[in-house]
């Protein structure tokens, strides 16, 4: 699958050749991965494969990177990660990053805005009542899944409709995930472009146009939506421990 | 050494006199908190930079004619604009390395400091007349009380609470408690969080230059008036732990209480409690009295 398939002036993130470092480590060694508005991807892969690192290099948080990272047309390779930001990109990191010194209000109103839009905090205790409810308490005084909600809920109040997600089921319950899947489908109704981390493959199958399956730093296979069946028998090759 | 023969007059009047040294200590432990909790750096300079506010109150009426509440504010957003230079100039240079690099630059730079303001006013103090408005006293009783001591109570306690509300209640506040926990994330949500760290150490050390200025019209202003008293400030912060706010507030206070109460039932050791304080806290609660253990 050649990127230049997707080119189009409504692509929100087109990643090429990049190559990621934390210090010496050489971990990221030329991905190319391209999304147009309003799609779901997903990046799949075994543990250490560099999804996680994949997210952080488009935010800037890693050591070092080279190559190219477009978004919404603008080259962010060289941008300092707070600017990269504000070109409305939302970020659930893989550990939730609630913060304990504040409240779960203050962790939801923290982000600031990158771009007009957003959902209120109404619509999203709507979304989440469980946050509603616990509002005053320590961010971290949340359950896992509750935190997730709240990591979630934060980053979609800021008018970012790019959204980076980092293994948002782990580790929780079958009827959360099941509601996280219906938050994502909701999503994907209302036009954001999301790239997901996933190691559920039956949660993320469903949700997305296409699979990117990542080994080594390397993205190794792309699996579209219409191939899944097809290709099944591949990806659990790949995908199996 | 009978304290049941100890005059309340006495007690009361070395408390209060603790309580205004306490809250100098709280004044200068939360600024010291705030920038360890952005920076990661234990900051030396801060005694420099208290001793920076006294000197430059001083040499504003003597110079320039500035009277106290000019030099009250004047003179700190000075401290804190050099704080700021220093912070952009140096300091961001250290964020990647270890700590104590940033320790040992700051301790330089207040030898650099010191230095110089020696070499220029020499190291006799030099009095300091407070404000006229606040000359005189009241009798409390059990002591008189001159109006300036009251007002540095006063005018601490302030700032502090006034610091305390801006980190526990305003959005600024939470993007700095959010960047002292994971500073990484708070980037990738679009806050720009080297500037934040350099008006957080910009703050801190207006901070310290404001304790300066409270603290000329008590003691003599000299070059050096800075570098007996942080060392005191230092274990305060110690005690409370590292990076508290409300811990440095409230230990500073205390410790000021404890060095008075120690003067009254054995005042050899009133020199000295603070550091036993410290001693006695770092074997039983090492992280501090309010601080979190790692
Ligand atoms: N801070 C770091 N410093 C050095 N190496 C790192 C660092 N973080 C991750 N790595 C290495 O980078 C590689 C990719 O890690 P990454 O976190 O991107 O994997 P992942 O695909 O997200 O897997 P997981 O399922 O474990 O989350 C791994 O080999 C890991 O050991
Ligand atoms: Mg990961």
């Amino acid at each position: 699958m050649q990127p230049e398939l997707y080119a189009s002036p409504d692509e929100d993130l087109r990643i090429t050749d990049l190559h990621a470092f934390y210090g010496e480590s050489h971990i990221l060694h030329g991905i190319d991965i391209s999304l147009c508005r309003g799609e779901l991807v997903t990046l799949l892969g075994r543990n250490g494969a560099g999804r996680t690192t994949t997210l952080r290099a488009i935010m800037g948080l890693v050591s070092r990177r080279t190559g190219s990272i477009m978004v919404k047309g603008q080259e962010t390779i060289a941008m300092p990660t707070h600017r990269i930001a504000h070109l409305g990109i939302g970020y659930c990191p893989e550990e939730r990053g609630i913060y304990s010194s504040l409240s779960v209000e203050e962790n939801l109103l923290l982000p600031p805005k990158v771009a007009s839009g957003g959902l209120t905090v109404e619509q999203l205790y709507e979304m989440f009542p469980n946050l509603a409810e616990r509002r005053n308490s320590r961010g971290t005084q949340l359950s896992g899944g509750e935190q997730q909600m709240l990591a979630m809920a934060r980053i979609l109040r800021t008018g970012a409709d790019l959204l980076l997600l980092d293994e948002i089921t782990e580790g929780l319950a079958p009827v959360i995930v099941e509601r996280l899947g219906e938050v994502l489908t909701r999503l994907k109704g209302m036009g954001y472009t999301i790239v997901l981390v996933e190691q559920n493959f039956h949660f993320a199958a469903p949700l997305a146009d296409r699979h990117y399956v990542v080994e080594h730093g390397h993205v190794v296979e792309t699996v579209l939506k219409e191939e899944l069946k097809a290709k099944t028998d591949l990806l659990n090759s790949y995908l199996s421990v | 050494m009978d304290i049941f023969s100890i005059s309340p007059q006495v007690l009361l009047g070395q408390l209060l006199l603790g309580l205004i040294n306490g809250s100098l200590y709280a004044v200068l432990s939360l600024g010291l908190a705030i920038i360890f909790g952005l920076l990661n750096i234990v900051n030396f300079t801060h005694g420099a930079q208290y001793m920076l506010g006294a000197v430059l109150a001083w040499a504003g009426l003597n110079y320039l004619g500035m009277n106290y509440w000019l030099a009250l504010i004047f003179a700190p957003l000075m401290v804190g604009a050099i704080g700021i230079i220093i912070e952009r100039t140096m300091l961001r240079r250290l964020a990647n390395v270890d700590h104590l690099y940033g320790l040992l630059l700051t301790f330089g730079l207040a030898l650099i400091i010191e230095g110089l303001l020696v070499r220029m006013l020499g190291v006799t103090g030099q009095p300091y007349a407070g404000p006229p408005e606040l000359k005189g006293g009241m009798n409390l009783g059990f002591m008189f009380l001159p109006y300036y001591r009251a007002w540095v109570v006063v005018a601490s306690l302030a700032a502090c609470l006034g610091a305390w509300l801006l980190i526990e209640r305003t959005k600024i506040g939470a993007y700095l408690r959010a960047s002292t926990e994971n500073p990484n994330l708070l980037k990738a949500f679009g806050i720009n969080v080297p500037l934040l760290v350099t008006l957080a150490y910009g703050f801190g050390a207006a901070l310290a230059g404001f304790a300066g200025v409270l603290a000329a019209p008590l003691f003599q202003v000299s070059p050096l008036m800075g570098s007996n008293l942080i060392i005191v400030v230092f274990a305060v912060v110690v005690i409370g732990g590292m990076g508290s706010i409300l811990g440095s507030i409230v230990t500073g206070l205390s410790m000021g209480l404890i060095e008075g109460l120690t003067k009254v039932v054995y005042p050899e050791a009133s020199s000295t409690v603070v550091f036993v304080v410290m001693a006695i806290v770092l074997l039983v609660r090492p992280a501090g009295l309010f601080g979190k253990a790692a």
